[in-house]
């Protein structure tokens, strides 16, 4: 693989809470670079943040607890750069660099 | 997408869109804006009283620490003059609730409350942990749905506390309301949409001393959403403990909570939709607040002790009961019971419960979610039921012996509630080739094993 120049990736933080961090090895804070082009070549947006998390970075293998019918399950809240999604267009928001995207469970208890 | 400006004060950008009406805040206003519907909730209601001592269910867990935060601040901000305790029950689960009682414990230093800490090993004689050790991991969460419920009253009136408010939210009681309606459980529908719920001292004679028969409960955050709790706690930055009981984990998976989410996804206002239909239906209920007589005014139920409850403390149902219910309804249909279940339970003739029929084939290494949550041998009865209070602990009962009371005779006796739990608590269940000799067996072994390390321990 040819190393990836800067204008090909986009560096991000991602975060997990409310109880999701146990599905990501307990990690609550990770920063690094996805892809800035998806499998088809368009811009990279949350839906592929979130394939890309499920294929590479969760190690447990109960996916449906973070993705269910190809989103994010229902009850976990995804806030971008503080912003709830539903505002910036769901999973067809297109990440920007420096973009900090926080999921937080709402399922968990107490 | 533009952003788009807050639509109450105009000029920040909102990052809340509000579930229950799709308004765009930006968080000052959304902060506000979440304290002045529970402080409106809690004004026509009526929930408190100036002097009032109350205690605050904790868990360390999102919606009790949002609780605490938000009425210590309506407490200063509207001087409702009440004072606020935490109250937190240890369940005795080791790695689960050790954690988040140290959330309680930095929460009380944080709002300034005192703390009281009450174990089921001290109000019981046995923690969770003994119990699963016991009955196994199956059926556990009746026992500490059992215990819980009444755990909070017992510390209440220890406390010399009249109230305890509890941080059940508009997804939880949604949730109750689906399941109630799917059982078919009008009297508990009734009392589960009830904002404030009591449990009134049966004999009037009694001394002006609080015994844990009249506490009162309430949930002032009953009409907030789950989401904005959570996101209120994000904005606010509060210190709250998320977990998964270990005996209970993904208690959201396959359950009626899933249901009410992917509702919210479709249609967020469907939680708020599914409490007022439930708060209807309850006023329809015949006999559902009769009973109350003039020991409470007002909106107040009586609340008998609830059998459900898992891993969080807001008593949620415990995972893949939706799956369990609906073969119950396939196979109730098919036993063709003529009129409504809830008709049948009063009769005292034997109430359709075929999950019980399956009780043996459990033990045959199949690890199928074939019986969840709470016995369903023991149904409720219907409206009629009369309060007393139970004849061992005092307690206010339907039945002569409060099922606290019954499950802790099951456990001293070491003789588990049914054959089911025993079975599961099996550590050769994933054998398939267990057969019901060697089970007998081992019940045998394990009853003379823990019949010389514990004794009959019971506090009243």
């Amino acid at each position: 693989m040819s190393a990836a120049s800067s204008e090909d990736v986009i560096p991000i933080t991602v975060e997990f809470s409310g109880g999701l961090e146990m599905l990501f090895s307990n990690q609550r804070k990770l920063d690094f670079s996805i892809a800035a082009k998806d499998e088809s070549g368009l811009n990279s947006n949350v839906a592929f943040l979130v394939r890309y998390l499920c294929d590479n970075v969760m190690k447990d293998p109960r996916k449906d607890l973070f993705v269910l019918d190809d989103t994010v399950r229902p009850g976990i809240l995804v806030l971008i750069n503080d912003a709830d999604w539903e505002l910036e267009g769901e999973d067809k928001y297109e990440i920007q660099k420096g973009d900090n995207i926080l999921f937080v469970s709402t399922l968990h208890g107490g | 997408m533009a952003p788009s400006p807050c639509a109450v004060c105009q000029t920040n950008r909102a990052l809340i869109l509000r579930p229950k009406n799709h308004q765009k805040l930006c968080k000052p206003c959304f902060i506000s804006v979440f304290e002045a519907e529970i402080h409106h909730t809690i004004t026509t209601n009526n929930l408190f009283h100036r002097g009032e001592r109350i205690a605050i269910g904790a868990s360390g867990g999102k919606d009790s620490t949002v609780l605490a935060s938000v009425l210590k601040t309506l407490n200063e901000r509207y001087d409702y003059g009440v004072e606020l305790i935490l109250l937190s029950i240890d369940e005795g689960i080791k790695g689960y609730r050790d954690d988040s009682l140290e959330t309680v414990k930095r929460n009380a230093k944080q709002y300034d409350m005192p703390l009281t800490i009450l174990g089921y090993d001290e109000l019981y004689g046995w923690t969770m942990d003994q119990v699963v050790e016991q009955v196994g991991k199956k059926g556990n969460c009746t026992y500490c749905g059992v215990f819980r419920r009444q755990a909070l009253d017992r510390g209440a009136a220890k406390l010399g506390v009249r109230h305890v408010v509890t941080g059940h939210n508009a997804d939880d009681v949604a949730e109750t309301v689906l399941m109630n309606l799917l059982r078919g459980d009008l009297p508990r529908l009734s009392r589960t949409t009830s904002i404030v719920t009591s449990t009134p001292s049966i004999v009037p004679s009694s001394p002006e001393t609080t015994s844990h028969t009249n506490i009162k409960r309430s949930k002032p955050l009953k009409y907030a959403y789950e989401k904005e709790i959570v996101l209120y706690a994000h904005h606010k930055n509060l210190d709250y403990f998320s977990t998964e009981c270990l005996y209970s984990p993904e208690a959201f998976r396959g359950s009626a909570r899933a249901l009410i989410k992917n509702l919210e996804r479709v249609r967020p206002s469907a939680i708020l939709d599914v409490v007022r239909s439930g708060e209807d239906m309850a006023k329809l209920v015949p006999g559902g607040n009769e009973s109350c007589g003039n020991g409470c005014g007002g909106h107040a139920t009586i609340v008998e002790e609830e059998e459900g409850g898992c891993g969080s403390s807001n008593g949620r149902t415990s995972g893949g009961e939706m799956a369990s219910m609906e073969k119950q309804l396939t196979q109730t249909e098919v036993a063709a019971e003529e009129g409504l279940e809830v008709e049948i339970t009063t009769a005292g003739t034997k109430p359709p419960n075929p999950p019980d029929s399956d009780a043996i084939p459990l033990v045959s290494g199949k690890k199928g979610k074939k019986l969840k949550g709470p016995p369903h041998g023991a149904r409720k009865q219907p409206a009629k039921q009369t309060m007393g209070q139970c004849a061992r602990c005092g307690y206010l009962s339907s039945q002569e012996i409060c099922k606290a009371c019954v499950l802790l005779e099951g456990l001293n006796k070491n003789r588990p509630k049914n054959s089911i739990e025993v079975s599961y608590d099996n550590p050769e269940e994933s054998a398939p080739t267990v057969n019901s000799h060697e089970i007998k067996c081992t019940i045998v072994t394990q009853i003379s094993e823990v019949e010389k390390t514990k004794g009959l321990i019971y506090n009243s």
